[in-house]
């Protein structure tokens, strides 16, 4: 007992499947058991998508304070249109609609790196400034666009394989092989390494360059991916299908576990915290709050969370 | 080499002692843009250079120049403030209804807001906490209190501040006059007062700051607390221009406001800000998004664009300014 607790403790994201199996019960004591099994798989498609920005932004926000991608909305937005443009509704052009979203996020991920570099400025202002940007090209390009995804890729993204979304199974595959693409390759090391200590890095003779350059192309091609899978299931694109995930991929990867602060990130907790995130929103549905008090409370949680976490130990 | 000779005859003790000409240009960046994009409009449409075409243009300005000035403050601390356009909403939507038909329970409300974030400054401060996270809580926490105050677009500003907003100075317009002291009354705080100093050196070197005897939690607390009440004043000339509430009203200024002050030439980190940039910062935003694109017969869309390129042009060539500076 002592021993699960003291675990408990030196793994904070464990906090996050936690507060999901929290809210899940709440829900279903609130329903007297019914649609217990269908919350779970709403809950776990609609965590893909958070997971899936959740890895990009992970890794991104390991390589240190300021780095943070804040172009993921607007990125999903245009890889969206981009994707549903390009496949036309004709099942036959999925692949290279995927690869067009692809495409377009790494395009995306590549000038945000560009821009950190060449105008040496902080991450945060380089992604917003692209994200704006985007954005516009987003609107001028995706007006008036109603273009459905094939019949076949929106199926797709609703297949359940025994009752689970076979999107969910992909991306709980997915999201092990970023865990050990974080701790077992050297790729995953140098973004941990560069995390804690850039100057260290470097000298350690780690192409600290090269390392951010693919920490930002891999986020910006997860977004484009993001996007397209999200006009899939949610069958359209629009601007506005991102929106909601700049805040979303920043939860994640804090009630998570990884650190703001870089250098040390959690794989595990990222999809403990989007299912957290989701089945909150879901326990608050059920309860048939209004769209004011599911804001009001889904703020305080992340506050309340964080707090309770405490932030890094200063060091000196 | 003029300029070299001068800099060597200054005494050690002034302030600009070790000013040069890179680094005077950099000073003069947000000014120089803002000449630039004021250029383009003259020349695109001279009579948008006049008292009432200023009064047109730089309406909406202000409230953007509170809101870069609240986020200003923030940033001194080496902190972000992602929630700062969900604030300026929810004092918008306090505004156009209890502070209209209830002034009281709307003035307490408001002043409630700035303890707020006095506190949210020293929570941050105590548990040590990433202020990105805990402003993106509240983000979600004033969105929900803005929907549930005004569910729907509506409400109507108080008739004083309705008239105090249309005030028509002689001579200069009012938003050019409201810009000069709202950057008048920040400029004397934060760089001309011995307080100030500490403020800005809390974001400089808090080790420092707290081993010379001064509290970083009080800092700390002050400085959330000047972003609170410029955040309210935003919110309060928003609605006195636009005349009604909307939940939503303040939601691009969270972005908007961190521009602004970078685009006037802050960091984000150390502490280094100019209040007086990130005032000309905002006015730049708010010339360039909407009345420049007009005048050059773009669509709208292109809007958030025109603030994403500006943004960029600028940290390009404080680039290439601050490469010239460490060359020297």
């Amino acid at each position: 007992m002592m021993a699960a607790r003291r675990w408990l403790f030196a793994s904070p994201w464990m906090w996050s499947y936690l507060g999901a199996a929290l809210v899940w019960i709440a829900a279903i004591i609130f329903t007297r058991g019914y649609g217990a099994g269908g919350m779970l798989i709403a809950a776990l498609s609609l965590a893909v998508f958070t997971v899936v920005v959740g890895i990009g932004q992970m890794f991104v926000i390991t390589l240190g304070p300021g780095n943070v991608d804040l172009s993921l909305p607007a990125n999903i937005g245009l890889s969206s249109a981009v994707a549903m443009t390009v496949m036309a509704g004709d099942d036959r052009l999925v692949a290279i609609g995927l690869a067009a979203a692809l495409g377009c996020g790494l395009a995306i991920g590549i000038v945000n790196y560009l821009l950190i570099r060449a105008l040496s400025i902080p991450p945060i202002i380089a992604t917003l400034s692209a994200s704006f940007i985007i954005q516009s090209i987003d609107i001028s390009y995706g007006r008036g666009l109603q273009i459905k995804p094939p019949p076949g890729f929106a199926d797709f993204t609703n297949i359940q394989i025994l009752g689970i979304p076979l999107l969910a199974i992909l991306t709980a595959v997915f999201t092990v092989a970023a865990g050990i693409a974080l701790q077992r390759t050297v790729y995953g090391r140098s973004v941990l390494a560069i995390g804690q200590n850039i100057r260290a890095a470097r000298l350690a003779g780690i192409r600290v360059g090269w390392v951010r350059f693919a920490t930002y192309a891999l986020s910006g091609m997860l977004g484009g991916l993001d996007g397209a899978l999200l006009a899939g299931y949610f069958r359209g694109a629009n601007v506005d299908i991102g929106n909601e995930y700049l805040l979303a991929s920043v939860a994640v990867v804090v009630i998570g576990g990884t650190s703001v602060a870089g250098g040390k990130a959690n794989v595990a907790g990222l999809w403990g915290a989007a299912l957290f995130l989701v089945l909150l929103l879901t326990m608050l549905n059920t309860f048939g709050v209004s769209a004011g008090v599911r804001l009001l409370v889904t703020g305080f949680v992340i506050v309340a969370v964080i707090s309770a976490a405490g932030g890094e130990k200063k060091r000196d | 080499m003029t300029a070299k000779s001068s800099v060597a005859a200054r005494p050690a003790f002034m302030p600009f002692g070790k000013t040069d000409s890179p680094r005077l240009l950099r000073a003069l960046l947000p000014a120089l843009s803002l000449a630039l994009v004021l250029l383009a409009i003259a020349w695109l449409n001279q009579r948008a250079i006049s008292y009432f075409g200023f009064t047109l243009m730089l309406n909406l300005a202000i409230p953007i120049a509170l809101a870069t000035v609240a986020q200003m403050f923030i940033i001194t601390g080496n902190d972000l403030d992602l929630s700062i356009g969900a604030f300026v909403g929810f004092v918008g939507c306090v505004t156009a209804t209890w502070l209209r038909d209830t002034p009281i329970l709307g003035i307490l409300t408001l002043l409630g807001c700035v303890g707020v974030y006095a506190a949210l400054g020293a929570l941050i401060h105590w548990r040590n906490l990433p202020s990105i996270v805990v402003t993106l809580g509240m983000n979600f926490v004033w969105q929900g209190l803005a929907v549930l105050l005004l569910p729907k677009p509506g409400g109507r500003a108080p008739d004083w501040l309705l008239a105090s907003m249309s005030v028509k100075p002689p001579l200069v317009p009012f938003p050019v006059l409201a810009a000069l002291i709202i950057a008048a009354v920040t400029y004397f705080g934060l760089m001309r007062t011995s307080y100030g100093a500490i403020l800005r050196g809390s974001g400089g070197n808090a080790t420092a700051i707290g081993r010379a005897g001064w509290s970083l939690l009080k800092a700390k607390i002050v400085l959330y607390a000047c972003a609170g009440l410029f955040g309210v004043l935003s919110g309060l000339s928003l609605i006195g221009i636009t005349t009604s509430g909307d939940a939503n009203i303040g939601n691009g200024y969270t972005l908007l406001s961190i521009a602004g002050v970078i685009l006037g030439g802050g960091e984000f980190v150390g502490g280094r800000v100019s209040p007086i940039g990130a005032v000309i910062g905002a006015l730049t935003l708010a010339l360039a998004a909407s009345p420049l694109l007009t005048f050059m017969h773009l669509p709208p869309d292109w809007q958030v664009a025109a603030n994403g390129a500006i943004l960029i042009v600028v940290l390009a060539a404080r680039a290439l300014i601050s490469r010239r500076e460490v060359e020297q």
